[in-house]
């Protein structure tokens, strides 16, 4: 029916149930070995867009994570979640310290147009940054639409009509499409990457991506634009699952 | 005996009569609780109240997938990554291919991971001769060790005389949980399809009773036992051969010794809780383990090396010291057990990670000639590899811990700690354990309570905030958490037990024992007496309340996977 196709960014954080212990050299938090899990707004945002595929609205959802390798458990989860493709934007673990919401909505800019979707969808905020600004720049350097703290999201057509969760209460917007929406708490409950599904994402990809994108540190600003070069894409999901249906 | 008339047709007869009818359509669990009205349903699983009379699932879809492989592990601690690890090794090693999958109920490989640890390399060097080459997190050789005895304000010495068990001369202090991890990485590099987060539920059988597979948790239940939108099907694994290696007292493990009766000819198992270390077999219901370790730091001789220092994490498990009296019979149709799940701790030396990766690479290797020797005949479908434990009893692991099986039995005579010093001293560094008796345990730990009557209550002092802490605290830092809208995964068999028997007789030790505070008898709303509430979210599955309630009431079962603790390097 429709031949929208939609962008999922998800972040990879230190897991919300953790307790954060700060680094003896006060240069950050403590990371290694500490769980990590997606960041839960971002599970809605990829729950909303499987949804809206399942209504038949998006034709193919592609899920992309900037960061160290590790990130490729995330991108399997949203694929297991029901993603398509997923990508790796693979940054070395020593950069990645420095990698902002202006670096990152620099990529996602970049990835929409190479991509061609119609539809950027994220989280509203990272639990550990708690920035929320990354959806915010991504349509202000693709310059589109923007509806953020979403609620509800509904389809319609060529535009896409979000009700949003504001101070004074809500409010509802009508956006022309191509937009960028942010999920928030209220938008869906997500579902359970189960066990065979993410026998389907795949095996895991090797840690070497075939490029990485070039952080720039936040003082060089926005000439650095351009040179991102994301890695190819996730091998899609092709394998026949050897199973068979019980009872 | 003949009733009035007038009588049957009072209004408080109709009433009964009406409630006995409707008794017959109300669900199981339901059922129960209208039974014994003053008693707050506190047990909503579907091990307990089955989901086919339940009216609320009426008409959910029960099918489910199934996935074939040739080996399935339960469990990826030290003994399951061993074994995946081992059959990988030998299918390279002689060009077969066959599919090992490998389940682990923790969000990350090492995250229900605890340990002192003090790790004997012997296992792990036949796994891996060249660990050091590949980079393996055993970084801190022990340069010295120390034993003693604790009073109430000194300290005993006692010389560790090389032969002694608790000698550690070659051995490594780990982070065994980054060790675990480690030997997560080297399996999957290996080709075995590693899945944490998903926690095995279900033992699977064939016609013919032997094991076929697991099957993995059902996600999306409500906390009162309804389904939520979200609910799935867990996955049937199928395999020829199914390795549990749940660590101590696994909870498909109590499944299988009723299943096949694999503890027939063997004694209880007696375990401790690592915090470490208070033995399991205490009789006084007062007495809480967490409350004692934190009294231990304040001890003279404990507390210098404590000050100063800040604590960063805190976990808690239980552990076997039953040793080779407790050990069942290891292999049935379909599987076997390995590593703690049946336990071959070396209790005196308190290391059993080295003997735990040994069963590993043992059954691994039996397992693999069954798969691959070309006149292969089973019985069953499910393979029996007896082989298994034939090859454990020849080997170190069994001479090790035959050579230590009295020391601990020792410790239950009249003099206590000090009779089973005297005994190791002569009948294990002197004559080696070879002397022809095998002493018994005293029975299982959670027949050892006295009742409450009996006992003095024991005044612990308060925590300090320095040195020692209180329990939540400590269990925020353990970092466990599960999904809360979930049935509590400590199940009573019957919910009247807690109050009737465990209150009135022992005065709840179940609120003591446990290291994370999840049961707490809290008063009634209306009226007086108490019931127990089940903090659920805190319990970081250390297995200690199925292992000591008294009436044997509580059964552990697992919750929905990737939840629970999240140690890091523990």
């Amino acid at each position: 029916m429709a031949e929208l196709r939609a962008l999922v960014a998800v972040k990879r954080v230190i897991d919300f149930a953790v307790k954060i212990r700060v680094k003896p050299d006060r240069t950050g938090v403590v990371t290694d070995g500490v769980k990590h899990s997606m960041n839960p707004f971002c599970e809605i945002a990829v729950e909303e867009a499987v949804r809206l595929k399942e209504k038949k609205l998006v034709k193919e959802i592609i899920a992309v994570s900037c960061g160290p390798a590790q990130c490729q458990e995330t991108i399997r989860t949203a694929l297991a979640m029901g993603a398509d493709r997923g990508i790796h934007v693979e940054v070395p673990a020593a950069e990645a310290d420095r990698l902002g919401p202006l670096q990152v909505a620099r990529v996602l800019a970049k990835l929409a147009e190479k991509e061609k979707v119609d539809l950027v969808l994220l989280g509203k905020q990272a639990i550990d940054d708690d920035c929320n600004q990354t959806g915010q720049m991504t349509a202000g350097f693709l310059d589109w639409p923007q509806g953020t703290f979403a609620s509800q999201v509904t389809l319609e057509g060529d535009k896409v009509k979000v009700e949003r969760e504001i101070d004074g209460g809500l409010e509802t917007l009508r956006l022309k499409l191509p937009a960028v929406v942010t999920a928030d708490l209220r938008l869906n409950e997500p579902r359970y990457a189960t066990l065979p599904n993410i026998m389907g994402a795949g095996p895991k990809a090797s840690a070497s991506g075939n490029g990485s994108a070039d952080v720039a540190p936040m003082e060089a600003g926005c000439r650095r634009l351009g040179q991102g070069q994301p890695c190819e894409p996730w091998p899609p999901v092709c394998r026949k699952p050897r199973r068979r249906r019980l009872r | 005996m003949l009733l009035p008339l007038a009588k049957l047709s009072c209004p408080a007869y109709q009433c009964f009569h009406a409630l006995k009818i409707k008794k017959d359509y109300l669900p199981l669990c339901a059922t129960r609780w209208s039974s014994t009205s003053v008693v707050p349903r506190i047990t909503t699983h579907y091990t307990v109240c089955p989901r086919d009379k339940d009216k609320r699932w009426e008409g959910v879809n029960m099918e489910r997938f199934a996935e074939e492989a040739d080996v399935v592990i339960v469990g990826a601690g030290p003994a399951g990554l061993s074994a995946a690890i081992r059959l990988k090794q030998l299918a390279t090693k002689q060009e077969k291919d066959i599919r090992v999958c490998l389940v682990e109920k923790a969000a990350q490989i090492g995250a229900h991971t605890l340990s002192g640890a003090c790790l004997d390399p012997r296992g792990f060097e036949e796994l891996f001769p060249d660990w050091k080459e590949k980079g393996a997190p055993l970084n801190t050789p022990v340069t010295e060790d120390r034993f003693g005895i604790l009073t109430e304000k000194y300290r005993i010495p006692v010389p560790i005389l090389p032969g002694l068990p608790m000698n550690n001369h070659g051995n490594y202090i780990v982070r065994l949980g980054h060790l675990v991890s480690w030997m997560g990485e080297q399996a999957e590099s290996l080709g075995v399809e590693v899945y944490p987060g998903y926690a095995a539920a279900e033992v699977l059988f064939h016609e013919d009773g032997s094991v076929k597979g697991v099957a993995t948790n059902d996600v999306g239940i409500q906390k009162d036992g309804a389904p939520k939108t979200t609910f799935e099907r867990g996955l049937e694994l199928h395999a020829k051969v199914t390795i549990f290696a749940e660590g101590c007292h696994g909870h498909l493990a109590k499944q299988l010794y009723k299943k096949f009766d694999l503890r027939a000819n063997c004694e209880p198992q007696t375990y401790g809780i690592g915090l470490k270390e208070v033995g399991l077999d205490y009789q006084n219901p007062y007495l809480s383990p967490f409350r004692e370790f934190q009294r231990w730091k304040h001890h003279p001789s404990i507390q210098p090396t404590l000050e100063g220092g800040k604590r960063i994490a805190y976990g808690a498990r239980a552990l076997n010291e039953g040793g080779l009296q407790s050990i069942p019979k290891l292999t049935f149709p379909g599987g076997l057990l390995i590593g703690c799940s049946p336990g071959f701790m070396n209790v005196p030396k308190i290391k059993g990670t080295h003997t735990a990766m040994k069963s590993g690479i043992l059954a691994a290797e039996s397992i693999f000639n069954q798969l691959t020797s070309e006149n292969l005949q089973s019985k069953t479908t499910g393979l029996h590899v007896t082989e298994y434990e034939d090859n454990l009893k020849k080997s170190w692991v069994w001479k090790e811990l035959y050579t230590v099986r009295n020391i601990r039995p020792s410790c239950h005579g009249i003099l206590g700690v000090y009779g089973g010093m005297i005994y190791t001293g002569i009948f294990y560094w002197i004559f080696r354990g070879m002397e022809p008796w095998t002493l018994k345990h005293k029975g299982s730990d959670s027949d050892q309570l006295k009742p409450a009557k009996d006992c003095t209550p024991i005044e612990y002092p308060k925590p300090d905030g320095q040195i020692s802490f209180d329990l939540l605290s400590s269990v925020a830092l353990s970092g466990t958490n599960h999904e809360h809208d979930q049935p509590a995964h400590l199940t009573l068999k019957d919910d009247s037990i807690p109050v009737n028997r465990n209150l009135s007789i022992y005065d709840g030790p179940e609120q003591r024992f446990c290291p994370a505070g999840v049961y707490e008898f809290v008063p009634l709303e209306q009226g007086d007496g108490f019931r127990l509430q089940i903090n659920a979210q805190n319990c970081v599955h250390c297995k200690t309340c199925d292992i000591k309630d008294p009436s044997q009431n509580i059964n552990w079962v697992v919750p929905e996977g990737g939840g629970g603790p999240a140690y890091n390097g523990m």
